[in-house]
């Protein structure tokens, strides 16, 4: 009945997005943004919000990381290992969809 | 006080203890509230808003079964419109056709749905419900089908700790994001039947090795949370987070509440939503203070390294086991009384392997003064 299901492996062609049980929220009372799960709340520093925001489900990871890199005038090569470790690692936990 | 007041983050509802189950590990109190005493729709979406200005950021919909509302979109829809992240926490019994839909339109986040066992026979006599497994399969389909998505939550004791990779092979198969294999906590109706209830030390070093290893092998594709059994223990858990940290709980008849057991601590007395306000009850009322914090802990607690990891433990099993709700939770190692869990596993296994053992107190109104 259904199809079997694999760990999905972030690769740069990857287009990530946020699954349907994942939700980010401006939280006034702490005057922070939080990443809402089933059971867990995270509160992501500024540059892991700035890729989480990026997955739009548009953009694909060569593409986040590329606009990364501009924004923070860093190496490509530099940003693309810290950004897919933490969309594989985010992955893994079903928090991101890549 | 040494540690600064938070806001709280999450809140559990419990809307109704009406339930078509009878499970013997229930977490509701031995006295049950009838249909009756329950807060009405407007006072519930009032104490929802309150919790939101508060900060709460998730509410778990629970029970008894929160289904058995009838104004369950309502409230559901009340919490959306405020930005909560709702869980509808549920035992999928008897919930009629395209209402689950009318849940997720409602603005539901995610369902999470018991089981009492993996195979049928285990879920319909540990809930004491024939059918129950087939129907729980059933709002498992409707939930996926309506884009909800799914957390199975498997309770473990004695009676199923052997289909733990069953539990696993069932989540997968319904298409679940997440599995809880969560052993049994023993307050409430689980306290009355521990000797029943309690596994076995071989089988609970399995179920161990069992879960570590499909863990890893299935990071990705299922998240598996376990919830460790704390007789089993030598640390243990940050009960609730910490006492009144950032979390609190509702009963039935807007009773606030620090955790699910805190009425069995005789010293304490806790404060119903209107007349009181959450924000007064959350910041200022004895219940909630009596044990937030570290400056209530005695030793060994107090000069512990881990006395911000894990909160002192348990308040309701101190009171429970060790007679004093302030004593460090029995399930730590550095308990001076730690050596009566060990007792206690022992005692379980005589009681529960002599033949003519006595069956479940199953969990319904009045059961408690009824001979089980």
């Amino acid at each position: 009945m259904m199809a079997l299901r694999e760990r999905a492996v972030v690769s740069l062609r990857s287009v990530p997005s946020l699954p349907k049980h994942v939700r980010i929220q401006y939280d006034s009372v702490r005057q922070a943004f939080a990443v809402l799960s089933p059971e867990k709340i995270f509160w992501p520093n500024d540059v892991s919000l700035d890729i989480l925001r990026r997955c739009d489900g548009r953009s694909t990871v060569g593409d986040i990381i590329a606009g990364l890199a501009a924004d923070y005038e860093a190496e490509q090569e530099a940003v693309a290992t810290d950004v897919i470790a933490f969309l594989q690692e985010w992955s893994d936990k079903l928090l991101v969809r890549p | 006080m040494s540690t600064p007041l938070l806001p709280p983050i999450g809140m559990l509802a419990e809307l109704t203890h009406r339930c078509p189950l009878q499970c013997p590990y229930c977490s509701n109190p031995l006295e049950l509230l009838k249909a009756n005493r329950e807060l009405d729709t407007e006072t519930w979406l009032a104490l929802f808003s309150e919790a939101a200005d508060l900060g709460v950021l998730q509410v778990h919909l629970s029970g008894g079964e929160p289904t058995l509302r009838r104004d369950l979109e309502q409230l559901i829809a009340g919490l959306a419109g405020r930005g909560v992240y709702t869980n509808l926490i549920t035992a999928g019994v008897g919930i009629v056709e395209g209402r689950i839909e009318t849940f997720a339109e409602a603005g539901l986040d995610h369902l999470q749905l018991s089981f009492q066992g993996a195979r049928p026979a285990t879920t319909d006599r540990i809930g004491n419900h024939k059918g129950a497994h087939e129907k729980k399969l059933e709002t498992a389909r409707r939930a996926r089908a309506a884009g909800l998505p799914l957390t199975i939550n498997a309770p473990i004791h004695r009676h199923n700790i052997e289909e733990v990779p069953e539990f696993i092979d069932l989540a997968l198969s319904l298409g679940a994001e997440r599995l809880e294999i969560a052993n049994v906590q023993y307050a409430g109706w689980a306290l009355t039947n521990r000797d029943q209830l309690m596994p076995e030390r071989e089988a609970v070093d399995r179920q161990a090795e069992i879960v570590a290893e499909a863990q890893e092998r299935l990071a990705g594709i299922i998240n598996i949370d376990f919830v460790t059994p704390d007789y089993f223990a030598i640390y243990p858990k940050p009960c609730m987070g910490g006492w009144a940290r950032d979390a609190f709980m509702v009963t039935p008849d807007g009773t606030v509440l620090p955790c699910h057991a805190a009425q069995t601590i005789p010293s304490l007395s806790f404060e119903r939503f209107e007349p009181r306000r959450l924000s007064s009850i959350w910041a200022d009322s004895p219940g909630f203070n009596a044990f937030r914090g570290t400056d209530w802990m005695q030793e060994p607690c107090r000069g512990c390294e881990r006395r911000e990891i894990d909160w002192g433990g348990c308040r309701c099993q101190a009171m429970a086991i060790a007679g004093d709700a302030a004593a460090t939770d029995p399930a730590c190692a550095k308990s001076p009384v730690h050596a009566r869990m060990a007792m206690l596993i022992d005692e379980a296994k005589r009681i529960a392997t002599t033949p003519s053992r006595e069956p479940f107190v199953y969990r319904r109104i009045g059961a408690v003064t009824e001979s089980a």
